[in-house]
């Protein structure tokens, strides 16, 4: 026991004499949930709006009043023709255009009905739906306004209750959050690890401790451990970020919300030792576990909504760890389910545990 | 009457903080002298030899190598040195004559100079056969020569060895040190490092350095005369012995 | 020896060097023919934030015809995946606890009748809004169905079709992505990630290598100029940013048939001075560290904040004033906005100058840092 916390504490001492890789390791995770936080979210706001008005009259007049009145949109510029709103667009100048036609106003007025052109800049779909629809919003508001009383018809009218359910704001760091833990986890563990170790059989060093009365399992264990201590450090800095300055509450049990997250560092862990027995350089084991790292943040729902991919990359996902514990921690930190809802990801992430704990195992001994 | 010496190092100090690694050394060394600079492990000489080429920058004092500043010239004398690390230094991903080509292009040798100089050297090494092998896969002892040639490939007036023969056997160390005599013969100077006291009976002149500063400065011969001592060996020892640092 | 020549040779020599280290690299080359296959052909299938198989619990207590008129009209609808029936509130809650459901839809019992008398009826909806992108489009993609219905009933039973309800109607065109194809916004934030990886890190890896193997001490004590060494480092890389965007443009056309609707040599104007940035940047931490760990992982925390506030993800004009004024300082950023605009919008160099000035300062403030970070001493 007492050689295991020498080996514990010269491995403690090999990072933290790496002053730099330490803070970064440290403060990464707090930049990540600043910025995911405070920086990054997916609100549609001040849409630069171009307005072409072939009407110039005093209805559209008010509706145009009516929109830059709105919060969502901010005037770019009153253009002439078609062709300056495309030069807008592909200047990055202009978001949105609303376009009344020559008759607009005579049309309204005669029937009731009159149409007007929206175009949008479609190069992130999303938003330009949600420009468009905004348009809709505030036309539909100000309708009442322009028609004289008494013209708007009644209707049958389904009036949809729409609540928000665990995330009533719509925060987008509610979603990130937990794919957040996910990654910093996997980077430490995977990363970090294969990393480490693969510099002891760069330089030898591993040979040396390898020849000691030691077991190997003891040496291999002792170097994960402050690796181990360093990825529960994480854990609790995002959780006491998240809570006390996101104000994301955990909505269900803390205590199992831990106990899945340390089942899924000890797979990163394991990954990091696997991933030094592939490796004979350090080179080698930073770019695996890229090749690992990278697919992870598209593939396991961290961003992007598992949902939406084609089957066959929905299957794919199937083998990153990441998808499974972001999967649980959404329920447990976000939802607040109870735990046996978790139960499967808890699972398979105990099984992928156990197999690289005996295929690294395997390896570890035939190739050293 | 005696050349101009390459070699003049005047009051030669380097601290680190308030460690001081060199402390006002003074010696010179004569052009086509095989100097031996000997001292215990942290003695100072690696951090001496790094100052006088270029790679570090003295505290105090002042150095010329081959005529130039080694403050203010630097880059005038790394054109007229050639250096080999006690850490085997060379591409090993590149083969034995990508790597001659490639510090013969760096000190300015064309392209047709490169190949009959190789071709020249490989004989002489008896590497002719491995000119194309990378050099990954050389046994360390003929790295090792190929290190040193390199360091002369472009005919520079000193050459730098940090201890050059580290971890290699017996008969490979005789071999290196014919080639640091061939090199002697052709007028380089040598400076070299070395932790051998056989090797240190080779040199023309030794200087020995103990905490920082240069506690003798002689021939072997003249050295062993003035300690009462049979071997460079133990000339060595007494001097070490009164050591503070290790 | 005659001076220029000199010098001439021996950046000759040291890209020679350079290139053969680069190109013997057992792993390199696989990674640069592969990684761009995975990011060109694979990635913008997964990046999506399109709306769609979304799974939807339908709770109807009205059991009336009109009610089940409208289950079967939300089972047809393009966006669910998958309906299921559920028999209470309950039991659709523990669909979506267990991940089954992502909206739960409760037709009220008395939803016909009210709609018949009073013309007004409510219609409960759930929303699982863990992620608030889908659940906000999700939820206007329904309004506009249910909207839809309740204007199909009133056509029907007044018997009137032809003259609408009054109001102002939005006729709305997409322009440059039509389709509203999530990959076509992808794609061109992916090339230019694609280049950060590759013309970013391995320069970081490169010097601080040669820190470790002792080479770059024998480098020290030639006459080697610090210009020269880091040019010969850059060299290369930018050799192999060209070739990956060429060969990733070529990757996005046999994929997706997506060809840039600007002009190509303006796009590798941009990739150009893009590379410049990046890998003068990668050389800077490279100078700065003192092992591979280390210089990985500075690296990689810049990479993930340039990534972040880049726009590649979420929009830079979602992020507040602070985020986006921070965002000036990321190179990424102009080279994700020119790249999409030349690529969907068929911006012109004119129309993208500011964009190519503020690049171009960039990479003469890195580049000079580069050169003089790197110490012979």
């Amino acid at each position: 026991m007492k050689t295991f916390t020498v080996f514990v504490k010269k491995e403690f001492l090999h990072i933290f004499r790496d002053r730099r890789t330490m803070l970064i390791l440290l403060v990464m995770p707090v930049v990540m949930i600043v910025l995911f936080g405070f920086a990054i979210n997916t609100d549609v706001k001040d849409s630069r709006v171009v307005l072409l008005d072939h009407s110039q009259d005093e209805l559209t007049g008010r509706i145009k009043e009516h929109l830059l009145a709105s919060p969502y949109f901010t005037l770019a510029a009153e253009a002439d023709e078609v062709s300056a709103v495309h030069r807008l667009f592909r200047e990055n100048k202009a978001d949105i255009a609303v376009v009344f036609g020559a008759h607009f106003t005579e049309e309204l007025t005669r029937t009731g009905t009159a149409a007007v052109q929206v175009l949008t800049d479609g190069t992130e779909p999303n938003q330009a739906s949600i420009r468009s629809s905004y348009v809709e919003a505030v036309l539909a508001s100000c309708l009442p306004d322009l028609l004289p009383p008494g013209t708007a018809p009644a209707a049958y009218r389904i009036e949809p209750v729409v609540r928000m359910l665990y995330n009533p704001q719509s925060r987008s760091e509610f979603n990130f959050v937990p794919g957040v833990i996910g990654l910093i986890l996997l980077l430490i563990g995977a990363m970090m690890t294969s990393i480490a170790i693969v510099k002891e059989k760069e330089t030898g060093t591993l040979e040396v401790l390898l020849v000691s009365p030691l077991s190997p399992f003891v040496i291999v264990v002792a170097k994960l451990v402050p690796y181990f201590v360093l990825s529960c450090t994480n854990l609790m800095t995002i959780l006491l970020l998240s809570t006390r300055l996101l104000h994301i509450p955990i909505a269900g049990s803390l205590a199992g919300l831990v106990g899945v997250t340390v089942l899924y560092i000890l797979v990163a862990l394991l990954l990091g030792l696997f991933i030094s027995t592939c490796a004979e350089s350090q080179l080698a084991a930073m770019l695996l576990s890229l090749l690992l790292i990278v697919p992870t943040v598209y593939l396991s729902g961290l961003a992007f909504p598992i949902g939406s991919m084609p089957v066959a990359l929905q299957r794919a996902s199937l083998v990153f760890p990441a998808r499974w514990y972001v999967e649980a921690a959404r329920k447990l930190m976000i939802q607040g389910v109870e735990m046996r809802y978790v139960a499967g990801e808890c699972a398979i992430l105990a099984g992928m545990a156990f197999a690289l704990l005996c295929v690294s195992w395997k390896l570890f001994k035939t190739r050293l | 009457m005696k050349a101009k010496p390459v070699i003049i190092a005047q009051g030669l100090t380097k601290r680190f903080g308030t460690f001081t690694a060199t402390d006002h050394i003074s010696f010179h060394v004569d052009k086509g002298e095989i100097f031996g600079f000997l001292g215990a492990n942290g003695a100072g000489k690696t951090t001496a030899m790094r100052m006088l080429c270029g790679l570090s920058r003295p505290t105090e004092g002042t150095a010329t190598v081959a005529g130039f500043d080694v403050c203010r010239e630097a880059e005038q004398v790394k054109r007229h040195i050639g250096y080999m690390s006690q850490k085997f230094a060379l591409y090993d991903d590149l083969t034995v004559y990508e790597n001659l080509r490639l510090f013969g292009g760096i000190y300015g040798m064309g392209g047709k100079a490169i190949r009959e100089k190789a071709v020249f050297l490989l004989q002489e090494l008896g590497l002719a056969t491995e000119r194309d092998t990378r050099v990954q896969a050389l046994p360390l002892g003929w790295k090792q020569k190929l290190a040193f040639s390199l360091s002369i490939f472009h005919e520079p007036k000193i050459v730098f060895l940090d201890e050059p023969t580290g971890g290699v056997d017996p008969v490979t160390r005789r071999q290196f040190w014919e080639l640091i005599y061939r090199a002697a013969d052709r007028g380089i100077t040598v400076f070299v490092t070395t932790h051998y006291m056989d090797e240190a009976e080779y040199c023309d002149r030794v200087s020995i350095m103990v905490d920082g500063q240069i506690e003798a400065l002689d021939t072997p011969s003249a050295l062993k005369r003035r300690f009462g001592a049979d071997t460079m060996y133990d000339v060595f020892l007494r001097l070490a012995r009164t050591a503070r640092r290790t | 020896m005659n001076q220029p020549n000199y010098k001439l040779m021996i950046i000759r020599y040291l890209i020679e060097k350079e290139f053969k280290q680069l190109l013997r690299n057992p792993i390199l080359l696989p990674v640069f023919l592969v990684l761009p296959v995975i990011m060109m052909t694979v990635l913008p299938r997964a990046t999506t934030q399109e709306v769609k198989n979304l799974h939807v619990c339908i709770v109807d207590h009205d059991h009336s015809t009109w009610s089940a008129r409208l289950v079967h009209k939300l089972s047809a609808f393009p966006f669910f995946s998958s309906t299921w029936a559920a028999s209470s509130y309950r039991e659709a809650l523990h669909h979506m606890e267990a991940g089954r459901a992502d909206f739960i839809i409760e037709i009220g019992p008395g939803f016909e009748r009210e709609l018949v008398a009073g013309r007004h009826s409510r219609l409960r909806i759930a929303v699982n809004a863990v992620n608030g992108v889908q659940a906000g489009l999700g939820s206007s993609y329904l309004m506009h169905l249910v909207a839809d219905y309740a204007a199909r009933l009133q056509a029907e039973t007044e018997g009137t079709s032809g003259h609408g309800a009054a109001g102002i109607e939005v006729v709305s065109r997409c322009l440059y992505n039509a389709g509203l194809d999530y990959k076509a916004f992808m794609v061109p934030g992916l090339m230019a990630m694609l280049l950060t990886l590759i013309v970013g890190f391995l320069p970081a890896l490169n010097i601080v290598g040669e820190k470790e193997k002792g080479t770059i001490e024998q480098i020290n004590v030639t006459p080697v100029r610090r210009w020269e060494f880091i040019l010969s480092k850059l060299v290369p890389y930018w050799c192999v940013g060209g070739f990956i965007l060429a060969y990733s443009m070529l990757l996005a056309r046999l994929a997706f048939g997506m060809v840039p609707a600007g002009s190509i040599g303006t796009i590798f104007l941009f990739a150009t001075l893009f590379t410049l940035v990046v890998s003068s940047l990668g050389l800077m931490v490279s100078n700065y560290s003192d092992t591979t760990r280390q210089a990985a992982l500075v690296m990689f925390f810049f990479l993930v904040i340039f990534i972040l506030l880049g726009g590649l993800l979420t929009p830079v004009a979602s992020m507040p004033s602070w985020a986006q004024t921070l965002t000036l300082a990321n190179p990424l950023r102009y080279f994700i906005d020119a790249m999409r605009a030349l690529y969907l919008k068929g911006s012109t160099l004119r129309d993208l100058f500011p964009l190519c000035r503020a690049l171009a300062i960039y990479a003469v403030i890195v580049w000079t840092w580069a050169i003089v970070s790197y110490r012979k001493h």
